[in-house]
């Protein structure tokens, strides 16, 4: 007889595997513009990454003698495909699966498995690389079908052989430096340019920068980062789902937007203009999907606001005047340290008090 | 191959219907919080039957809030039906009545729907079929007439308890209060627990009584405003329940208010939220915000017990849940062996079978079937083993999704509560307003890890109450031992005094005899007062 003969006896069927699924799901537009732009490699990346965090997870679970079967809660698969989404196409595979140990082993098993992790794995595990290997991290292969790269294109990415070589061999193997084959992406040219004394405006000129271009996603950046508009879509869904709230997407945007605006609206020579935060880089992907990872977010309504907020202030700040031309993933991970305490200030009201 | 493709398009089907349609669980508006469970309420259209009597009526001793009763008739003694066998002992206590006559065969220990499957005191009566009535409590028909106090003294001596489940004695909720007049007495005809109908056919059959119990509520307490809350998945009820107050006449005084479906609206708190907007402040009563709330079955009980004179001896109780064929509303007397219902309903082999005292979000889950029906009983589900959910539940990992936030009708953060309660941390769950928590299982209800989170507070408000206990036992027994060693050294000191005293008196005469005795008696005075 069970233990459990506590109310209630019914349940309204939701359960962990749901939720992972769903946001798998809602990645899937991002994940299609990925392999658009990058061919066979995006596929070779999402496939490898997904492989190498389950297995990681399979060993981690057998070593801590729990239940194997955990592993169908598809945590560890979505975690895999969001460090591919998050990753240069670039990258060569060791250097992948080195990220995937690092997501599951170092930032969500050592702290005692799904739940217990305090800062996003896939995130955590970019972290490691990006600082392991500064280089490969920031190599932004030139991506197909977009209109204004078209003549400098090197390589046709569709074409397996080819592709197959550059993942496992690297660009060497076809004779290429990586340099040959990579790009600067719109943040971090502006970044070099504000380095050289050139103003934001100026920089996104010579730069042949469209917000089109930047909403429809044919521009240069990691995988599954580029197009706003396939994130959306995502993102819209899981609202409508309810796996994620609105709060945390919505007030992590609009801080963003209306701190650039503010400045843009002081110096619009120098500080990039709004639109142009709103879209570059990791934003949206961070928004919709890595700032709301549950268990890294707070569960309150009004905490998640806070959060949000926290995460836009510190990305404008971080890419505005911090070393790094993006500032998402570090807001998401320094604004996770502070969940806990969030949580604790931001409660509801409670009933009649 | 073809397999593992059907199994990831299956997977993936699955992520797209995501298995259920949370958008729908999960609403907003009237009262925080809350959940859309399945209705489940296929007993909707089922009138009313009698149960015929049983061979034996089985009544405890306590089947409301407060104390329980003494019994004041004797083994053997012959009980007729609404005579009253136990009697309230103290306040918060409500009488027992014989639901048919018969002679009384045993006051003994039998089980009663309980959690916990311990026994209780109860008057065993073998009904004699002849159902002879007791006449001494006169109908009212001139209730209007008569005094509030005498009307909520005969609300007391019929005892009469909520029947919504709470089985608070109702004529304490009735007491006026001159700071706290009670300007609208809601009747609660929500019914927001899946499966039960008993309400909702009360108000179908008996309309008329209810609309008159209410207006025997409302002169006790001398209200202005009466509201009958109804949720808008009975509109049959809405309709009769509004003709009934046209008919009556009261439908100036009255409204009949339709709330949208949502559990657990039939809270006392939630309800008045959703009525009057107003949220009780913590830790008062609704008479502090003017407001009185009865069940309807409870105004049909006031009905009966004022304007015919029949004092509580049956109730309605829907008969459910996946292992009964026949799922029935029946009106039966209160005691009657609970496998004696089920039979009626088609359901004569319990083997495998889960009994629910109540609904399936709050009722609990009773180890023993040979239980009698009692006044709180608004349900029985019978479910199959199989299928019950509590059951099977595997706890998993909290993945702080926060739903639990986003569905608790109390404000309350159940996952952080939760993790004091598991972890024995009981000041901070007190902390996270543990005593807030009104018990809904919402948060459970939508929990994708099925944590069983209500368990985990029901816990913790147990221990917290024996920790209270033990502390007072452990005070009082300071207090006492620190009286007595008081008193012992008083007496102590007061013999020393008189004992010195007697002495002094006693030295001047030795004094004349020999002389030195007076030093050391009086050197023997001083150390035995040194010593006190």
């Amino acid at each position: 007889m069970s233990l459990l003969i506590s109310s209630p006896h019914a349940h309204g069927g939701d359960t962990i595997r749901a939720n992972m699924l769903s946001v798998i799901l809602a990645l899937l537009p991002a994940a299609g513009v990925a392999v658009y732009l990058f061919g066979w490699l995006a596929l070779f990346l999402m496939v490898l990454c997904m492989a190498g965090c389950m297995l990681s997870e399979w060993a981690s679970l057998k070593m801590m003698g729990r239940p194997v079967s955990r592993l169908g809660d598809g945590s560890a698969a979505l975690t895999g495909l969001l460090l591919a989404l998050t990753l240069p196409a670039a990258v060569p595979w060791w250097m992948a699966l080195i990220g995937c140990v690092a997501a599951i082993v170092l930032a969500k098993q050592v702290y005692g498995g799904l739940g217990h992790n305090p800062f996003n794995p896939a995130l955590a595990a970019r972290v490691v690389l990006l600082i392991s290997f500064p280089l490969n991290m920031t190599a932004w292969i030139v991506p197909m079908h977009a209109p204004g790269f078209a003549a400098a294109l090197p390589l046709d990415l569709f074409d397996f052989p080819t592709c197959w070589q550059l993942f496992w061999l690297g660009p060497e193997a076809l004779g290429k430096g990586l340099d040959a084959i990579t790009m600067a992406s719109p943040l971090g040219h502006v970044k070099t340019e504000w380095s050289r004394g050139v103003g934001a405006i100026e920089a996104l000129r010579n730069y042949d920068y469209s917000y089109l271009d930047a909403f429809l996603g044919r521009e240069a950046g990691s995988l599954g980062e580029t197009s706003a508009l396939a994130l959306l879509l995502g993102g819209v869904y899981l609202m409508a789902r309810h796996t994620i709230s609105w709060h945390i997407p919505v007030s992590f945007i609009v801080t963003v937007y209306l701190l650039a605006a503010l400045f843009n609206a002081v110096n619009p020579e120098h500080f990039a203009p709004p639109l142009f935060h709103v879209l570059a880089g990791g934003l949206m992907l961070g928004a919709f999907y890595m700032a709301t990872d549950p268990v890294s977010s707070p569960v309150t309504p009004r905490g998640q606001i806070v959060f949000g907020i926290g995460c836009g202030i510190l990305t404008w700040s971080i890419r505005t005047f911090g070393g790094y031309p993006e500032g998402v993933m570090f807001s998401i991970l320094l604004m996770n340290c502070a969940v806990p305490l969030i949580d604790h200030y931001f409660r509801p009201r409670v009933y009649g008090k | 191959m073809p397999g593992l493709v059907d199994r990831l398009t299956g997977l993936f089907s699955a992520g797209l219907a995501g298995g259920v349609d949370l958008k729908a669980l999960i609403s907003h508006g009237g009262f925080p919080g809350g959940v859309h469970p399945a209705q489940m309420k296929h007993t909707a259209g089922s009138p009313i039957v009698r149960s015929p009597l049983p061979p034996r009526l089985i009544l405890p001793l306590k089947q409301h809030i407060g104390e329980a009763c003494t019994p004041t008739v004797e083994v053997g003694e012959r009980v007729l039906r609404g005579q009253k066998v136990a009697r309230s002992q103290g306040y918060v206590s409500a009488p027992v009545h014989a639901p048919s006559s018969g002679t009384v065969v045993a006051i003994e220990e039998h089980g009663v729907p309980h959690p916990s499957g311990m026994g209780r005191q109860c008057i065993i009566i073998e009904p004699d079929g002849l159902d002879e009535a007791d006449e001494s409590l006169p109908p009212m028909s001139d209730f209007l007439d008569q005094e509030p106090a005498v009307i909520r003294e005969r609300i007391r001596l019929s005892g009469i308890v909520g029947l919504g489940g709470a089985v608070f004695p109702t004529f304490i909720k009735m007491l006026r209060d001159h700071h706290h007049p009670v300007e609208t007495v809601i009747l609660n005809g929500v019914e927001c627990e899946p499966y039960l109908t008993c309400d909702h056919r009360v108000m179908l059959e008996h309309a008329d009584a209810v609309v008159l119990g209410l207006s025997v509520i409302m002169h006790a307490v001398d209200a202005a405003r009466g509201v009958i809350a109804i949720e808008d998945n009975k509109p049959d009820a809405v309709q009769t329940m509004q003709k009934a107050l046209d008919d009556s006449g009261m439908g100036d005084r009255v409204e009949v208010r339709v709330l949208p479906t949502r559990y657990p609206q039939g809270g006392e708190k939630q309800l008045i939220q959703s009525v009057t907007g107003k949220q009780m402040p913590a830790g008062k009563l609704p008479l502090h915000i003017g407001v009185l709330c009865q069940n309807v079955g409870t105004a049909k009980a006031v009905h009966d017990a004022v304007c015919l004179g029949v004092p509580l001896t049956e109730r309605v109780v829907t008969i459910g849940g996946d292992a009964v064929p026949q799922p029935a509303n029946i009106c039966a007397r209160i005691g009657t062996p609970v496998p004696f219902l089920l039979a009626q309903c088609g359901l004569e082999d319990l083997s495998g079978i889960r009994l629910i005292h109540g609904g399936p979000m709050m009722g609990e889950r009773l180890p023993r079937m040979n239980v009698p029906l009692v006044k709180s009983t608004n349900g029985l589900l019978a479910m199959r083993q199989e299928t019950l959910y509590s059951e099977h539940a595997e706890e998993e990992p909290c993945i702080r999704c926060g739903h639990c936030v986003e569905v608790c009708p109390a404000g309350l953060v159940p996952n952080e509560l939760a993790w004091h309660c598991r972890n024995d941390q009981f000041d901070r769950g007190q902390e996270y307003d543990l005593f807030d928590c009104i018990e809904c299982g919402c948060c459970s209800y939508v929990c994708p890890s099925h944590i069983p989170l209500v368990h985990y507070f029901r816990y913790a408000k147990g221990q917290v109450a024996h920790i209270e206990k033990e502390r007072a036992f452990a005070e009082l027994s300071k207090a006492r031992s620190e009286a007595r060693d008081n008193r012992l050294a008083r007496e102590q000191a007061e013999r020393a005094a008189r004992r010195s005293k007697v002495r002094r008196q006693a030295a001047p005469a030795k004094a004349e005899k020999k002389d030195g005795g007076a030093d050391s008696a009086a050197r023997g005075g001083e150390t035995s007062e040194d010593k006190s």
